[in-house]
């Protein structure tokens, strides 16, 4: 098969992966301190706040666009924040994007290093503390570097959940071109007005890359099966 | 007791479900978002007078077109333009004689800040707004003569800026409602649905633009459904151009 990219294809294929680079990378800085928070903590909190970060796994987009759209816009709480110092809202812009992305796929992102993190076990950390090493130095010289498989995991999810993203992008993003006309949102064009060929061949692609997204996942994933 | 009472009750349900297109004949009906408030009105009309019921879906008359294509089952479509259900017609999936046109849709540039806004075309060329929701003129008609009135008024390199495109015109109107926008190109039936002050709003002048023609078509699943074809002639009937003249629109 063909593929049948065109200018606009390709700016929205280019506003995708910037979107996506940028969120995964955000997102990671977020995740791992919230993870080992959420692992190692006692505090009472722990219940709420980690139903508060699950939220977005199961609200449908379309309550999470609605929110964003209130709260970013003009007349919402964080738009009136922003002009207050002086920026404008974030309705309608690539950052408001990034910013929904993050909180879109914070959950799919804090759980493999979350889980990762736990499968550590307390044992190497009592050995980091018994050489005398400080919680900050068992953090980077012995959580961390335990933790590469589940922050791989983590940054392959996150990085093709936010590609796969289509509902809160359609309710804050306005479908400017080059901004926030995502790849996704060029697809469902291309579908609403009967652009059957190029939507078959922007499908073609998420697929490829969503197959590989998840090969990549099977293969940094620790081996659990029954299979010897 | 308990079993005789079960098989009872799904006898009923089956008797039910065998008499259901004997009594309550239904229409499905397909309409483009501009048009839901409108057809609202004439379907409680209708569903009075006749005892049908009428099951509406809205949405944008494009995805309508993809979804009658895989075999959706609505009996009519009332669609935003005339190429769709022409195009419906040419590929045999709409009865051939049975497309004409509803209504003429109307445009209105609509303000959240009407202290601020001077119903006419200088709102446009006024330069405190940020941004101006617009449908996607490549999908919604009323996107297309929303460019179109720019172009004709000189404003529209000016404020290619400043757009921002709503899905459909549901979606455009709603982006002024929430602030998102302080100005839209909306549908003129939009705004006297939600009953939007008379200052806050300006009817375009419709020579800015081409006649935004909308054609109903009656599709392969409604053929020999009575009672859809009964609800196109009511569509056709002078109470009901009543009532779409009442939203705006031209007939």
């Amino acid at each position: 098969m063909v593929l049948r990219l065109s200018a606009a294809d390709i700016e929205a294929l280019l506003v995708t992966a910037k979107l996506a680079l940028l969120s995964t990378v955000i997102l990671l800085l977020l995740s791992t301190p919230l993870a080992w928070w959420l692992a190692t903590t006692r505090s009472r909190l722990r219940a709420p706040l980690s139903a508060i970060l699950s939220l977005p796994l199961i609200l449908p987009p379309t309550v999470i666009g609605f929110y964003l759209l209130f709260f970013m816009g003009p007349d919402g709480f964080l738009g009136e924040l922003l002009s207050q110092a002086g920026m404008s809202p974030l309705v309608f812009t690539f950052s408001g994007l990034v910013v929904g992305s993050v909180i879109y796929s914070l959950p799919f992102v804090v759980q493999p290093i979350q889980t990762s993190m736990e499968s550590i076990g307390i044992r190497p950390l009592e050995v980091a503390a018994t050489l005398r090493a400080g919680p900050w130095d068992t953090f980077v010289s012995v959580v961390l570097p335990m933790a590469v498989p589940g922050l791989i995991r983590a940054a392959v999810i996150g990085f093709a959940h936010t590609v796969g993203e289509f509902g809160v992008v359609l309710m804050i993003g306005g479908n400017i071109p080059g901004q926030t006309r995502v790849i996704s949102v060029q697809l469902y064009e291309h579908v609403e007005s009967l652009e059957y060929g190029q939507a078959h061949s922007l499908a073609a692609l998420l697929l490829v890359f969503s197959f590989i997204s998840l090969l990549v996942l099977a293969w940094v994933s620790p081996r659990r099966s029954l299979s010897r | 007791m308990m079993r005789r009472g079960l098989q009872k009750w799904l006898f009923g349900c089956v008797f039910l479900v065998c008499l259901d297109p004997v009594y309550a004949a239904e229409v499905r009906v397909a309409v483009a978002s501009n048009f839901l408030n409108p057809l609202q009105e004439i379907v409680k009309s209708y569903q009075v007078r006749t005892g049908n019921t009428v099951r509406v879906s809205s949405g944008s008359s494009g995805k309508f077109f993809a979804q009658i294509r895989a075999g959706a089952p609505f009996h009519v479509l009332l669609s935003a333009d005339q190429d769709i259900p022409l195009k419906l017609e040419n590929e045999g999936l709409a009865i051939r004689g049975s497309r004409f046109t509803y209504g003429l849709g109307g445009l209105a540039l609509w303000s959240r800040r009407p202290e601020a806004f001077t119903p006419s075309a200088q709102a446009l060329s006024s330069a405190d707004f940020r941004k101006i929701a617009v449908a996607n003129p490549k999908l919604a008609p009323y996107g297309r003569a929303a460019v179109e009135v720019m172009s004709n008024l000189g404003v529209a390199d000016r404020l290619k800026e400043k757009i921002v495109e709503g899905e459909n015109i549901s979606q455009t109107f709603q982006f002024v409602a929430t602030g998102g926008a302080e100005l839209g190109f909306v549908a003129l039936s939009q705004v006297i649905s939600f009953k939007i002050p008379r200052e806050s709003y300006w009817i375009v002048s419709p020579n800015l633009y081409s006649p935004i023609r909308q054609d109903a078509i009656l599709l392969n699943s409604g053929k020999g459904v009575d009672a859809a074809e009964v609800f196109l002639s009511y569509l056709k009937s002078d109470e009901v151009r009543a009532m779409i003249l009442s939203y705006g629109y031209g007939t």
